[in-house]
């Protein structure tokens, strides 16, 4: 059991005869693309080092070779399948530099898209923790319903991943004819399958058995640590950027934040679920309020020049606040792109939770903290 | 399912155990002022109006009360205030930042290279989860360090203050900051690399004279 009072600092103690080191990754399926060193005293982890950056691609040192548009295709990388979200902050922030002020029907369609995207990631990240958890059904149910956003979002972009959907100033193409209705559709029917879920997942006794009160974060170390996301309100912080900071048309539509207290891995798994349901809400809301025609995007200079400042701008993703700070010198390119992303910053939190833990509750309390290697590596 | 939790922790915000805290039992009379910020902090209608954001202006006010010609602000928008600190002083307005104005976690810690200026700026963004005023803003706390032709990264000028004793939460974004721009900080517990491999023996990427190739 975490203990709050835990020694900070990532050193590594110095083995002896009892302690085994074990590199867990970066190839191994359990980790993601990243290593994770762990010592062990029999069966319990004493020792914990995040090892990341197997899959970094300088996404920050490419945006600034290119220009404000040609930067959309290559920094919606890090998460293809949150491709939406990471874009958004970017997005926002090249648009205030540009000075653009976007038409309605693109914020509404925007949020569609981004919560869209949100319910896409946390399926996928639930099968990959059902998996790992042993519980196979629960890498099919959501993989197979997956497919459902998926089609409508190859509707709406024309690709089924990485859509390159949010450009500054807008959005890349208007929706097409009669989306709302499938949309809804398809959300109503989505609702419907996430929530039985319930019954086969996380109201069963063993997914409880093995996950609650494993890897405990307290409400204090979850802030003191930065952390965010569905880490920080499973530990009983109410804070999302949605509701406290509201981007586009966030302030104008009916949802919820979900926070549990007890912060174990038990309630970092079931936020993102209750999240989705808040998700599905948000769009049929969305749906209901978009002006029904107008203008999707505003038309951009050719290579146009950001004004000289710099713009910090955030937005909730899938796995937390997702910031993105821009500095511009008044040329083509932005002079420094730097993405703040959540998947780094609950990075922190793993030793925390880890030491006093047995090896064997790692994936459920790694895969928990909703932990997307490749995106907290640019 | 909702916000139960953010009363009980304004008056005990995170005061871990950390030694480097000793200073704090003299600051809560100076915290006080604090209590008057919810009437003023409406910004959205601040928006509208061309003159500063009323209460990002009393948040850059009060750092400049305080620490007088040391600080300057750079900016003050809606939501965002950004404030220049000098290397020597960054430590104590981020001290002054989490004790009086109540900002608890670091969202980001940003390095920008000025090879013209021969200097590196690092932008810590603080944020608050357990104000309710603040959770809509963010402090740009920007300070530079010099900058090496040559650089040995931590074995050089290029050197800032740690604020891992005041934020716990920069500590993976400074490792990152000095692997990328070679800004070594001092008192930081654990300046390892973290993103680059470990036989990486180029300039810090992120540096300007550091060219990707074929551009």
């Amino acid at each position: 059991m975490s203990s709050p009072t835990l020694p900070p600092g990532l050193a590594i103690q110095k083995a002896d005869e009892r302690i085994m080191t074990l590199n867990v990754g970066p190839q191994h399926p359990g980790s993601g693309h990243m290593r994770i060193i762990v010592q062990i005293d029999g069966d319990y982890i004493v020792a914990c080092d995040p090892d990341p950056g197997y899959v970094h691609r300088g996404e920050e040192k490419m945006a600034e070779y290119r220009n404000y548009t040609l930067n959309v295709p290559h920094l919606e990388r890090p998460v293809i399948h949150d491709s939406c979200n990471i874009l958004y902050p970017y997005v926002l922030a090249a648009e205030e530099l540009l000075g653009l002020e976007i038409p309605e029907r693109a914020k509404y369609i925007r949020v569609i898209a981004s919560e869209l995207n949100r319910c896409i990631y946390t399926q996928y990240w639930l099968a990959i923790y059902g998996i790992f958890l042993g519980h196979s059904t629960m890498f099919m149910w959501p993989a197979g319903d997956r497919e459902l956003l998926i089609d409508l979002m190859e509707k709406m972009t024309g690709a089924r991943v990485t859509h390159s959907y949010f450009i500054p100033g807008g959005i890349r193409n208007d929706l097409p004819a009669n989306f709302e209705d499938v949309c809804l559709r398809q959300v109503n029917y989505f609702e419907k399958r996430i929530k039985e879920y319930a019954d086969v997942f996380y109201n069963n006794p063993i997914l409880i058995s093995r996950t609650e009160n494993t890897g405990v974060l307290t409400r204090e170390n979850a802030i003191k640590l930065g952390t965010t996301g569905s880490v920080l309100r499973a530990s009983g912080v109410d804070y999302d950027v949605r509701k406290k900071e509201p981007y586009d048309v966030y302030d104008e539509l009916d949802f919820e934040t979900n926070v549990m207290k007890s912060g174990d891995s038990y309630a970092r798994s079931r936020i993102p679920w209750l999240d989705m349901m808040e998700s599905c809400r948000i769009i049929r809301d969305a749906l209901q309020k978009m002006p029904k025609s107008g203008s999707v995007r505003v038309k951009l200079k050719p290579n146009p020049k950001g004004e000289i400042g710099s713009v910090y701008k955030r937005i909730e993703s899938g796995r937390g606040a997702l910031g993105c700070y821009i500095v511009s010198d008044k040329k083509v390119e932005p002079y420094r792109v730097k993405l703040s992303v959540p998947s780094f910053r609950n990075l922190i939190a793993l030793p925390h939770l880890l030491i006093g833990e047995k090896l064997g509750n790692m994936p459920s309390v790694y895969w928990s903290l909703n932990y997307w290697p490749v995106e907290a590596d640019r | 399912m909702s916000s139960d939790s953010d009363k009980e922790t304004i008056e005990k915000k995170p005061e871990e155990s950390k030694p480097a805290e000793t200073k704090t039992p003299e600051k809560p009379a100076v915290a006080k002022p604090a209590e008057e910020k919810p009437a003023a902090s409406k910004p959205a209608p601040a928006k509208e109006e061309p003159e500063l954001p009323a209460f990002e202006k009393g948040i850059a006010d009060k750092i400049i009360e305080k620490f007088g010609e040391k600080t300057t602000i750079s900016f003050v928008k809606p939501d965002r205030v950004g404030i220049k600190v000098g290397r020597d002083d960054i430590h104590d307005v981020a001290e002054f930042a989490r004790d009086t104005l109540n900002y608890d976690h670091v969202d980001s810690v940003a390095g920008v290279d000025y090879p013209t200026d021969k200097e590196i700026e690092v932008v810590y963004h603080l944020s608050s989860y357990t104000d309710p005023t603040l959770s809509r803003q963010v402090l740009e706390l920007a300070t530079r360090a010099q900058r090496e032709e040559d650089p040995i990264p931590g074995n050089d000028a290029t050197k800032l203050p740690s604020l891992r004793d005041i934020f716990y939460s920069v500590e993976f974004h400074e490792r990152e900051v000095f692997e990328m721009l070679g800004v070594y900080f001092e008192g930081h517990p654990d300046n390892r690399r973290l993103l680059l491999p470990e036989d990486w023996a180029d300039l810090p990427p992120l540096r300007k004279d550091f060219r990707n190739k074929g551009r």
